[in-house]
């Protein structure tokens, strides 16, 4: 893991005396609510329907116990004992107090822990691959490049006011877990002549007008790539419109402009760019790089699981994937159990999870975009003992990339842009398909839910996905069908009509019928779906 | 307009008002430009010899395309004035410096002890601009 020197500690720290002073600001009448605003968004202060909301960056969902100890004690101390893990693998805090909030950046500070540039029309928050370092299908680890990418990133003199936010995600591998392909910039490392490079996908996204980034370039060296990126942006920051807030993304730029016309505008860009010596020597990546290097996995590991516990058994196989090392798993521990809020954990299921990192997985934890925790680095020996822990503190939910694996964002319980509740209908759903063997049998579906057009339920992105919206004063729930974010990238389209709160739990039941009816062997949901398109679907729903 | 000047500079005063950029271009005299924030600054580029002033606007505090504006003309070897005017924050002023900005003209009036500590706060960046800021990169590495 990345450990901060004296010059981010001193970034850092100057930003958490810059906001108190801020806040100080508004708190005395100095600067209006209007003036503040873009002040507090870009440092993860929103002001929600019942109170501030502050979100925490984690750079690419990585963490270590002492920081996610003190993401519990901020729980606790500041907030009402939980916080919410984001598609954006950071956490956010509902019930916050402006006159804390400074204090929460000091204490965070404290573990090299920040909320920069967590909102705002800036670059946000890198994502990356949650299980990087450790996924038996990488290339190599994508961090170092993600935390080359944090640092250009932040508090960038030109790009801090750009036409709208600028989202950025980093992969190694071809199986991509990070929807890679749906961010304004989507970067996967690829190997050329034995070189690694980035290939740069700009213009993807979800909100009202979804997009998937079309390829801009197959390759940038390392020793290229921060310039390349400053082209992609200065273009953007030039060009982009900034006359309508719903078409101020880089994706509508690219769409209006043409692929080619963009790239041909970034080339140009480059050659100025390139010029100026902006991209730091390779010695810098290699300082970086070697804080990511692999933990001391113990050789000579038995692979042998004993399953002779069928509950385990089930974990096992749903929630447990392939590590690179001999003898060693990746453990994804649901924050979606039934009943609950997709993506909440209490302060003291943090904490318990802070203590198996510690003790089982060399003292990494990961954050998921689908809202979940990774332990990266597990003796598959120490498996059996971890999963009773987490059983005992209701994290054993069996049910990674099923039905009930639900993203939903906080919709209209929290949120002022939403125009419909998302969190009841997960629940709902979850409750109809409350038996495991039955949504094991349904195999892999991705169900995703927003509470109005910006997307952030990422439901375009859904093999199944739920659009909230308000019909004349009541919630109404359209389905989309046929999404993925995955590396094989697809938008979801409706079906039709919209339904009530309690008809869209039936249709979801409806359209996982039509599936177990049609499907041929080894197919997934959006297999069939692709296969025989959206008619039969429609005939059930609407028939 | 004068009076709320904030000014980086030794030099005098440049006296000649700022043009629009059509009239720059189209009198070979001006020494004086005022580049809207849709305006290309680039096309100035042939023009940076006579020029001494460039004014560049930012009508509201969310329109950030003044700061390549900046950096455009900095990058190009642009060594007199640029100054920015308009919906000019003081939370702002230390992201314009760096963008090679070295006078402004803010509509509202800004707090010189605000001001002052907000620019003397960062020590370190982690990237190069238009200002003489040094990468924390180039520190780590000599």
């Amino acid at each position: 893991m990345y450990k901060y020197d004296q010059y981010d500690h001193s970034i850092v720290t100057s930003r958490v005396e810059e906001f108190r002073d801020q806040v100080n600001r508004r708190l005395a009448g100095q600067i209006t609510e209007d003036q503040f605003k873009p002040l507090r968004l870009m440092n993860g202060l929103y002001l929600q329907l019942h109170a501030y909301m502050l979100r925490v960056a984690v750079p690419y969902g990585t963490l270590d116990s002492r920081q996610m100890r003190m993401l519990a004690t901020i729980a606790r101390k500041y907030d009402r004992g939980y916080g919410h893990f984001t598609t954006r693998q950071n956490i956010q805090y509902n019930w916050i107090k402006l006159d804390e909030a400074p204090d929460i950046l000091a204490d965070l500070a404290t573990v090299e822990m920040h909320a920069i540039q967590t909102s705002g029309n800036c670059i946000r928050n890198i994502s990356s691959d949650q299980f990087a370092g450790a996924a038996a299908d990488e290339l190599v680890d994508p961090r170092p490049w993600a935390e080359l990418l944090r640092q250009w990133s932040t508090f960038h003199p030109e790009f801090t006011y750009l036409p709208r936010k600028f989202k950025i995600a980093v992969i190694a591998a071809d199986e991509d877990r990070a929807a890679m392909r749906l961010h304004d910039i989507g970067i996967q490392i690829v190997e050329k002549d034995g070189v690694h490079g980035a290939r740069i996908f700009v213009g993807g996204g979800m909100g009202r007008t979804p997009m998937v980034a079309p390829e801009i370039k197959d390759f940038v060296r390392l020793e290229d790539l921060l310039s390349y990126l400053e082209a992609c942006l200065r273009v953007y920051n030039r060009y982009g419109r900034r006359d309508n807030i719903y078409k101020a993304r880089i994706k509508i730029l690219i769409h209006e402009i043409g692929a080619d016309e963009y790239r041909r505008q970034v080339e140009d860009e480059f050659v100025a760019v390139k010029a100026l010596g902006i991209d730091p020597p390779k010695a810098e990546f290699d300082r970086i790089a070697a804080f990511f290097a692999p933990p001391a996995w113990e050789s000579g590991l038995a692979d042998a699981i004993d399953r002779s516990d069928p509950d385990f058994a089930v974990w096992l196989d749903q929630n447990v994937s392939a590590h690179k090392a001999p003898g060693y798993a990746v453990v994804t521990i649901s924050l979606k159990p039934a009943g609950g809020i997709p993506g909440d954990a209490s302060a003291d299921q943090i904490d318990l999870m802070a203590d198996l990192a510690e003790k089982h997985s060399f003292d990494e934890l990961r954050v998921t975009h689908a809202q979940n925790i990774v332990l990266p680095h597990v003796r598959k020996a120490d498996l059996h003992g971890l999963w009773t822990q987490l059983r005992e503190a209701g994290l054993a939910e069996a049910n990674l990339d099923l039905i009930s694996d639900i993203i939903a964002c906080p919709g209209l319980d929290y949120c002022s842009l939403a125009n419909a509740r998302s969190i009841p209908v997960a629940q709902k759903i979850h409750a109809r398909f409350a038996d495991l063997g039955r949504q094991r049998e349904l195999g892999e579906l991705k169900l995703k839910i927003s509470g109005c057009i910006n997307a952030c339920g990422h439901h375009h992105a859904g093999h199944i996905g739920i659009l909230g919206v308000d019909r004349k004063g009541t919630e109404n729930y359209q389905l989309l069908l046929g999404g993925s974010g995955a590396e094989d990238v697809s938008l979801a389209k409706i079906t039709g009509p919209g339904f009530s709160e309690d008809g869209i739990v039936d249709a979801v039941e409806t359209a996982t019928n039509v599936y177990l009816r049609e499907r041929t062997e080894g197919e997934r949901f959006l297999d069939t779906y692709r296969r025989i398109g959206m008619e039969p679907f429609k005939e059930a729903l609407y028939g | 307009m004068t009076d709320t000047l904030l000014r980086f500079r030794d030099d005098a005063l440049h006296e000649e008002p700022a043009v629009t950029l059509d009239s720059f271009l189209g009198q070979s005299n001006a020494t004086a430009v005022r580049i809207e924030s849709g305006d290309d600054a680039r096309v100035l580029l042939p023009h940076l010899e006579r020029l001494a002033l460039v004014e560049v606007s930012f009508p509201k505090y969310r329109d950030g395309r003044g700061y390549s504006t900046g950096r455009i003309l900095r990058e190009a070897g642009y060594t007199g004035e640029l100054r920015a005017q308009g919906d000019v924050l003081v939370d702002q002023i230390p992201l314009m410096r760096r963008c090679g900005f070295d006078s402004f003209a803010p509509e509202a009036p800004v707090d010189a002890a605000v001001l002052e500590a907000s620019l003397a706060r960062y020590a370190d960046v982690y990237q190069p601009a238009a200002d003489a800021h040094v990468p924390v990169w180039k520190l780590r590495h000599g």
